[in-house]
């Protein structure tokens, strides 16, 4: 399953990344959806999630928020920042080549 | 824009920490609750679904912190919350805090200090011009015995002439003093002078602060007489007035122009010189033409490209070539040797400081293993706690970070404390030895304190590292927690570390304490060495007569014969006498002499004896026993003078089988001199054995060799100190004009010469008298903390029926063991540690069996103190009171 150490190192972070780059999203809502594109083959645990979370807002690539949530109840919501919309461009071509790499090996190999 | 975002990020968590902890923990809640609401949602009860979620979550306060550790600031709030929860441990056990931090002070200032002479003594460059290129040049002895005899100036000039490695090369004589007369009311004063070629400041590489230094021309017998002054004798007789430089001064009532004046660091070639005039106009012709009077001190600052040794070969080369060439004169030397500067300024103190410093090392480390002792004890007070953090998942990293936070705590606060106790410690030790070289150099500067900050580093990792150790043993928690669970008896592990390190620093102590033991008694031994004269109730006080003045010999012994009438005359004095130098004053020069009546030496075989110039009288008034013949008549006087006195170890080796009165030496340029008395040894320095004297009167003309500054010696029956001022009165009486120096009894100056053995054997005494009662702390401690473990294990031997000697003799044992261990291994390093010591010793072996011995059992007898507290206390255990203790 989709524990942390299954993930290609640096992975998590892609995901992430890409996952509050269309709108902000809470920590629930980020694993929830992560789960949910993946066909439920990436389980986020918590336990990997929310140190993620915050050394990527370290880094300054998201921003967190708090605000009201969906059920009513303040969350802290992560969004992407300039600086991380470039760094999840970078990310996604690093990770294109390297899978598509991966790939060609697989299949010609 | 990153690196705003970072910043704003950065300030957030610095400013904002507290709710951001808050924050983290919302967050967390509101994921759990989401979980939860998403398991009702999938049917589950409210109980269920929380608790389900809860067990999905794992450990929200782990979790807590693996996600603070990716946060900015986290590694220092860690350090700060260690150290917070330090100061406040520390502040609930002042006593420990206290102690701790004093042990370390001690340890660290003891170690600050040492090194900060060290360093600017033996380490830092001379504080001259390329000081590596600086070396000093040496003849060899005569015999070839010693390769580091003074010059001849005669040889010097040749090496001058002849050898092509050096840049610049300077002679100077060794120091005497001066007459300076007074001026518009000034009392005339004796100073440190030296006479030096021109081109010893250039040579140096210094230049003086006001004036100019010499040049060739001043340094001329036909040149006027110039002079060069020192800072601190400008400053102090002088005023600091820099209208001085031009001016006239006397100098042994003769005029000299003040030219320059030198910097206030500048020291050379010893400590205090205040004057400095050229030698080629102060000197004879033929003293610096002579090949043969070892007298003179020569430097030379080697050319880039030449190498020491390469000189050092030319050097010898010349000497040899001289000596040679002069077949008939064999006081001439064969060879020449060298030195670095630094080495001959300073060589003689490297073994004593680096003794100190390595005592001091032993004291730091002593003081670091009771530091750690007392952590390790602390630790395991508190070994539940720490062993039921480990297992609730407290990391051990935090768990020795905080171990670490203390013992950094202590070592800083004594580090602190350390270094101001260093600065008081060097201003203490500057002004007690002002007589070694470069002590004005001495001062605490950059690299001195980044030293002290890696000794405290050392001791905080040291001390800490070895109480986690026993601390962070988180692979036995469980162990930990059952055995705490019921305290029956201490795993015996736990202690075994804290044995060792007992031992050690029993080791150490030893150590330090037979050091200090064969220094003792070396400077015991010393002290009670025999000079071969009365040294109680004796004063003595030097003066020059002034060439200027006294050139007419009948003046200069009427001086003499006026002085000691009137000396001799003052209530008090029993008895005063004249003499060049009195015994323990120095070494003072030596001649060549042959036996008129003995066959002709073999070529190049040499005979020579300490020069001494005396009064008829002196010998009575030191006390030095007539042995055979008689003392100088009172004819000799001027040119009837002709006989000569010789001590005991002369005529044993000089006219072994015969009887030496009535015969003649030839000395003093082969004038004859008949021998008319015997008498007793005396030493010229306290820690050399008698040497062979020749005694010629001092009333003998000038041309003769008479010098014309002599010691007058004085005893008497009571305080002879309280005669002090009625003998300079005396002498003003007769010449205004004369200053003297010098004024001091004869136990001053045995003291004086005895000053480097006490000191250093004092100090060292110091510092194992410390490390003796740190090590018996540190044992009581160590015992009386397995004794309270142990408690109701004793509690149930006792009343199952143990005796109580046994239980006595048990403990005792349990606390002897590690302390006779530490002392097998201290004799063992003892013995190694005296024989590096070996040069400091006078007058015993390394091995002196009766210091071990002394050592054994003081140590036995403070270690079985120490143990005997904690076992007796053992003994008594009231066994109820002992079971109920849990």
């Amino acid at each position: 399953m989709g524990k942390p150490s299954d993930l290609v190192q640096g992975t998590l972070d892609l995901l992430i990344l890409k996952t509050v780059s269309l709108e902000a999203k809470h920590g629930w809502a980020i694993a929830k959806r992560i789960q949910q594109v993946s066909g439920e083959v990436l389980q986020v645990q918590q336990g990997s999630l929310y140190p993620a979370l915050h050394r990527l807002e370290q880094q300054g690539w998201i921003r967190g928020k708090w605000e009201e949530s969906e059920i009513g109840r303040r969350a802290k919501f992560y969004s992407l920042t300039a600086a991380g919309r470039k760094q999840l461009e970078q990310e996604t071509t690093n990770w294109n080549r390297l899978s598509g790499a991966i790939n060609l090996v697989i299949e010609k190999a | 824009m990153r690196w705003l975002e970072k910043i704003r990020v950065r300030w957030e968590m610095l400013i904002h920490r507290r709710r951001e902890v808050q924050r983290l923990d919302a967050e967390l809640g509101f994921h759990l609750e989401q979980q939860i609401a998403e398991n009702i949602a999938a049917g589950m009860n409210p109980d269920e679904a929380r608790y389900s979620a809860r067990r999905a979550f794992g450990n929200q306060t782990l979790l807590c912190e693996e996600t603070r550790e990716t946060w900015n600031w986290n590694r220092v709030g860690m350090v700060l919350g260690n150290m917070r929860i330090s100061i406040r441990t520390l502040a609930r056990t002042p006593g420990f805090a206290i102690i701790s931090i004093l042990v370390m002070a001690i340890g660290i200032s003891a170690n600050v200090a040492l090194f900060t002479v060290v360093r600017s003594v033996l380490l830092k460059p001379l504080p001259f011009k390329d000081p590596a290129r600086l070396i000093r040049l040496y003849e060899h002895s005569a015999d070839d015995k010693f390769p580091y005899n003074m010059s001849a100036a005669g040889v010097f000039a040749e090496w001058k002439k002849q050898s092509h490695s050096f840049s610049d090369l300077a002679l100077v004589s060794t120091s005497g003093e001066y007459n300076v007369s007074g001026a518009s009311g000034q009392l005339p004063e004796r100073v440190r002078a030296v006479d030096c070629s021109w081109d010893l400041f250039p040579t140096l590489g210094v230049e003086p602060a006001l004036g100019r230094g010499f040049t060739p021309a001043d340094d001329k017998q036909s040149a006027s007489a110039t002079v060069v002054l020192s800072w601190g004798l400008w400053k102090r007789r002088f005023g600091g007035d820099p209208s001085i430089l031009h001016q006239t001064i006397h100098i042994n009532a003769r005029p000299y122009t003040v030219i320059g004046i030198m910097p206030s660091w500048f020291a050379y070639p010893e400590q205090g010189v205040q004057l400095w005039t050229p030698i080629y106009h102060e000197e004879l012709p033929q003293d610096m033409q002579a090949l043969d009077s070892h007298d003179y001190l020569a430097i030379g600052r080697l050319l880039p490209n030449v190498s020491e040794s390469q000189a050092r070969a030319e050097l010898s080369t010349i000497v040899r070539r001289i000596h040679d060439e002069h077949l008939d004169n064999p006081f001439i030397s064969k060879g020449a040797d060298s030195r670095p500067l630094l080495e001959d300024m300073v060589g003689d103190l490297k073994t004593p400081l680096y003794v100190l410093l390595g005592a001091t090392a032993c004291v730091l480390l002593i003081a670091c293993l009771n530091v750690a002792n007392l952590l390790v004890a602390r630790a395991a007070a508190r070994r539940k706690e720490l062993a039921i953090r480990a297992a609730l998942g407290g990391s051990r990293w935090r768990l020795i970070g905080e171990h670490l936070a203390e013992s950094f705590l202590l070592s800083a606060a004594g580090g602190a404390a350390g270094l101001l106790l260093a600065q008081v410690v060097i201003e203490w030790l500057i002004r007690t030895r002002q007589d070694i070289s470069r002590v004005e150099a001495i001062h605490i500067d950059g690299v001195v304190i980044v030293f002290t900050l890696g000794l405290i580093f050392f001791c905080a990792t040291f001390a800490g590292l070895i109480s986690s150790v026993s601390a962070a043993a988180g692979d036995k928690i469980l162990s930990s927690l059952q055995e705490s669970s019921r305290s029956h008896s201490a795993g015996p592990a736990r202690v075994g570390l804290r044995k060792w390190l007992l031992s050690l620093e029993v080791g150490l102590t030893v150590v330090l304490l037979v050091g200090a033991g064969l220094l003792l008694k070396s400077y015991q031994r010393l002290r009670a060495s025999d000079l071969g004269c009365i040294t109680n109730n004796v004063l003595t006080m030097r003066f020059g007569l002034p060439q200027a003045q006294y050139a007419q010999d009948a003046r200069r012994v009427t001086f003499y014969e006026a002085l000691l009438d009137r000396v001799r005359s003052l209530p008090g004095v029993q008895a005063s006498g004249l003499v060049r130098l009195v015994p323990g004053q120095g070494y003072g020069g030596d001649s060549g002499f042959l036996v008129a009546e003995h066959p002709p030496l073999p070529q190049g075989q040499i005979q020579y004896a300490i020069v001494r110039w005396a009064d008829p009288g002196y010998f009575a008034a030191l006390g030095i026993p007539l042995l055979r013949g008689q003392t100088f008549d009172a004819d000799q006087r001027l040119d009837k003078a002709n006989e000569v006195v010789i001590s005991e170890s002369f005529a044993h080796q000089y006219f072994p089988n015969e009887d030496p009165i009535g015969k003649h030496l030839l000395a003093l340029g082969r004038r004859p001199f008949k021998i008319a008395g015997v008498v007793g040894d005396t030493r010229f320095v306290i820690a050399a054995p008698a040497r062979p004297i020749m005694y010629f009167p001092l009333y003998a003309l000038l041309y003769q060799g008479v010098p014309t500054d002599a010691t007058l010696a004085v005893r008497s029956n009571r305080d002879v100190t309280m005669l002090a001022l009625p003998i300079q009165q005396v002498v003003q009486q007769i010449d205004r004009e004369l200053p003297v120096s010098d004024i001091l009894t004869m136990d001053q100056i045995i003291g004086k010469s005895t000053l480097d053995s006490s000191f250093d054997a004092t100090l060292l005494l110091a510092f194992a008298v410390l490390s003796l009662v740190l090590a018996a702390v540190g044992l009581f401690g160590v015992l009386s903390y397995i004794v309270a473990q142990r408690t109701a294990e004793i509690g149930i031997r006792i009343a199952l029926g143990a005796q109580r000697e046994r239980v006595l003799s048990l403990v005792l044992l349990d606390g002897l063991r590690p302390a006779l261990f530490g002392l097998a291994l201290g004799v063992a390093a003892s013995v190694g540690a005296a024989h590096l010591i070996r040069s400091m010793l006078y007058g015993i072996t390394p091995l002196d069996p009766a210091v071990f011995v002394s050592v054994i059992v003081m140590l036995s007898l403070v270690a079985g103190a120490a143990c005997l507290i904690p076992a007796w206390r053992a003994s008594r255990l009231d066994p109820t009171i002992a079971l109920r203790a849990e």
